[in-house]
């Protein structure tokens, strides 16, 4: 009766740690040449006419298969999202956009990648660009990291040289331009359609979505913004097969990602690891471990600052990938782990984010303009304990009600770090305000 | 020139701040100043303010990169620019900016007041910006804000009366596993510690630039206690590449 059901293969169990075989960002620390020489020795530009030739839904094909979510932080199926820009033109020409402007406190990636691999990024641009029909990309780049910008510009005009991209790229008959565009300063142009506006030379201000940008994007023209590290894995995953980055990584969760751990860590890096590998043995092996051993954590943030943070109880098994931090009530985000010993003022390290997303609000929707900066003060005050302990509950009904109800995500961002805060280290903003009260008393 | 003075003093006062847990916000007045422009003497719109030939090359250049009737987009690009060849941005040179790119002065002078990196004030020569945000809080930032304000003698906000350094405080800067770290006009200098900081700020007032990047010895991002990834010597092309390609 049992030989009816099908043979499974035996799901993976262990995850991480990788080998370096199967790294895609060969030259994260800069060991090796930068340029075209260099990364042609590595493997870019490597059979790409070929891959171009494939056609637009062999790529699309290979991108679903591969199982690739944004890495940009919301994870959204890379496929399926490339492909809805797969419809007939109407005569308004298509635009790829990367989104270079990383800010998200924590993260650091693309820096690494634009500065050490940017071969992989621009072959990354045409390929994606041609599974788009996209005309040309651009790569909008924070204004802060000027070397960074500058190290890519040279490689794309390196790459214009030797007729890699612009007209007929690779030889492949297809035109594609590649232009950079530095931004000026602003976090919220990181959000789609803010960076989108920017590119037009208005205030990064979101926009509402419908229309989407695969609709109406930049100049009008329909536009798939994608995030540095999704477009420069393309091409490897073109070359070696949507199975094979499939194979790293739970189901749906699959491929590498650049971790990015920072904080209280002994030996804080940026390193490309398979998706799902345990968060303890992330640390362990390659930031060399917490300061002061394990047991001195406190808390992760798991994600870049818009995630909650994860007690440490959750820390000694959780896995890092998108579904198990979504189940943690935390989210993967961009993968980049702060880490918190139990030196740490914790009520404060959230305070100053929640400063950091005031300041970066770009002020339309009154919800985040006006939640938030309320949300800032309030938070400072918890910092000394100059509240009362109503007001927790006070914080966490303002915070649902800014997540959510605004235009852009940034909101959102700013809200959750308050609610896991409240969640897991409420007994220490009670305690603390109840150590205020006395001190106040003494002084008056 | 009295109006000029209060204005002035606020805005001072609004930038300035306390760092350590005593913190207290300023009020909302957007990025890094007021969002009000008022005359004086050195920014009004008769400062003499011109592209140079080879600047209006680099112009022509950017509003290139965009399709044809798009101008606009090259707002942000052209002001930089614009900022670079004056070191900072008087009004006269967002009037400039619009009138090259045939935009109304408004749509210039919203997007020099939204994006932080648009100096409408006066700066020193070597503008420190360093990063406060909580990765770089936790790896004691605050010292090193300390360090610069002790070495120079000056606030937040504040520049030397030698007009050579102008400190800020700015949000998250990128470069997070390198915390504690600063930017200065351009440069990164990364991995610091109040000693380095202090080093680093003698070698500019002798004029002469240190290279950026991480000052513990390690290059770049790596982990400082030895590569734990990419140890081997990296595959050739044509690794791994699927047959049927």
């Amino acid at each position: 009766i049992l030989s009816n059901v099908p043979q499974e293969t035996p799901k993976k169990t262990k995850f991480g740690p990788l080998a370096d075989q199967d790294r895609i960002f060969t030259n994260l620390y800069g060991r090796h040449d930068w340029r075209l020489k260099g990364a042609l020795r590595r493997g870019d530009w490597y059979k790409t006419k070929e891959i171009l030739d494939k056609g637009v839904d062999w790529i699309l094909n290979e991108v679903k298969v591969s199982g690739l979510r944004g890495r940009g932080g919301a994870g959204f199926p890379t496929g399926m999202k490339w492909s809805f820009m797969n419809k007939p033109s109407d005569g308004r020409p298509k635009y790829l956009v990367v989104n270079a402007d990383e800010g998200e406190p924590g993260t650091c990636k693309d820096r690494e990648i634009m500065r050490h691999d940017p071969h992989k990024l621009i072959e990354g641009c045409l390929v994606a660009g041609r599974a788009m029909g996209a005309r040309a990309a651009y790569i909008y780049i924070r204004g802060e990291f000027y070397n960074e910008s500058s190290n890519l510009q040279v490689a794309i005009n390196e790459a214009y040289a030797a007729g890699l991209i612009g007209r007929n790229a690779c030889g492949s008959g297809y035109d594609f331009d590649v232009y950079v565009m530095r931004g000026a300063g602003a976090y919220i142009c990181g959000e789609e359609t803010a960076l989108i506006e920017s590119i037009e030379g208005k205030q990064g201000k979101p926009r509402l979505k419908p229309p989407f940008p695969a609709d109406v994007g930049v100049f009008g023209c329909p536009t798939t913004v994608a995030n540095v590290e999704t477009v420069a894995v393309a091409p490897t995953i073109c070359r070696r097969g949507g199975s094979w980055f499939l194979s790293f990584g739970r189901e749906r969760n699959s491929g590498t990602k650049l971790f990015n751990i920072s904080g209280h860590v002994n030996n804080p890096c940026t390193v490309e690891e398979e998706m799902s590998i345990p968060l303890k043995e992330l640390i362990e092996r390659h930031a060399g471990g917490v300061r002061g051993g394990w047991d001195n954590l406190l808390c992760v943030i798991p994600g870049g600052s818009s995630t909650p943070l994860i007690p440490r109880h959750v820390c000694d098994t959780v896995l890092m990938d998108f579904d198990a931090l979504i189940q943690a009530q935390t989210g993967l985000g961009t993968a980049a782990l702060i880490v918190m010993d139990k030196s740490t003022d914790v009520i404060r390290a959230i305070a100053r984010l929640i400063e950091f997303y005031k300041h970066e609000s770009c002020g339309q929707c009154t919800p985040c303009r006006e939640g938030v900066d309320w949300m800032n003060k309030m938070m400072w005050r918890f910092v000394k304990g100059d509240a009362q302990s109503a007001e927790i509950d006070m914080i966490w009904e303002i915070s649902k009600q800014i997540e959510g109800h605004t235009i852009c995500a940034l909101g959102d961002g700013a809200a959750w770090p308050v609610q896991g805060l409240i969640r897991h280290f409420r007994p220490l903003m009670e305690s603390r305000i109840a150590d205020f009260k006395p001190k106040q008393q003494a002084h008056a | 020139m009295f109006l000029n003075n209060i204005i002035q003093k606020l805005y001072f006062l609004e930038v300035a701040r306390h760092v350590r847990s005593l913190h207290q916000t300023s009020a909302r007045a957007g990025a890094g100043g007021l969002f009000v422009h008022r005359d004086t003497p050195a920014n009004n719109p008769e400062t003499p303010f011109e592209f140079t030939p080879e600047n209006m090359k680099r112009v022509d250049a950017i509003i290139n990169n965009y399709p044809e009737g798009h101008k606009a987009a090259a707002t942000i690009p052209v002001l930089d620019l614009a900022q670079r060849q004056h070191g900072w941005l008087p009004i006269s040179a967002m009037n400039k900016v619009a009138e090259i790119l045939g935009v109304a002065p408004m749509r210039v002078y919203e997007v020099a007041t939204f994006y932080t990196m648009f100096l409408r004030q006066p700066v020193g020569k070597y503008h420190i910006q360093i990063c406060t945000t909580t990765p770089c809080m936790l790896c004691d930032s605050d010292s090193i804000l300390e360090a610069i304000q002790n070495k120079l003698g000056i606030k937040v906000g504040e520049t030397t009366a030698d007009q050579l350094f102008t400190l800020t405080e700015v949000e998250c800067l990128g470069a997070c596993v390198n915390a504690p770290m600063v930017q200065i006009n351009d440069n990164y200098y990364e991995d610091l510690k109040p000693s380095d900081i202090e080093q680093i700020i003698n070698e500019l007032k002798a004029d002469r630039v240190p290279p950026p990047g991480p000052r513990s010895g390690r290059f770049s991002c790596e982990p400082a206690g030895g590569l734990t990834s990419l140890t081997e010597p990296p595959p050739g092309p044509g690794f791994g590449v699927r047959p049927d390609l």
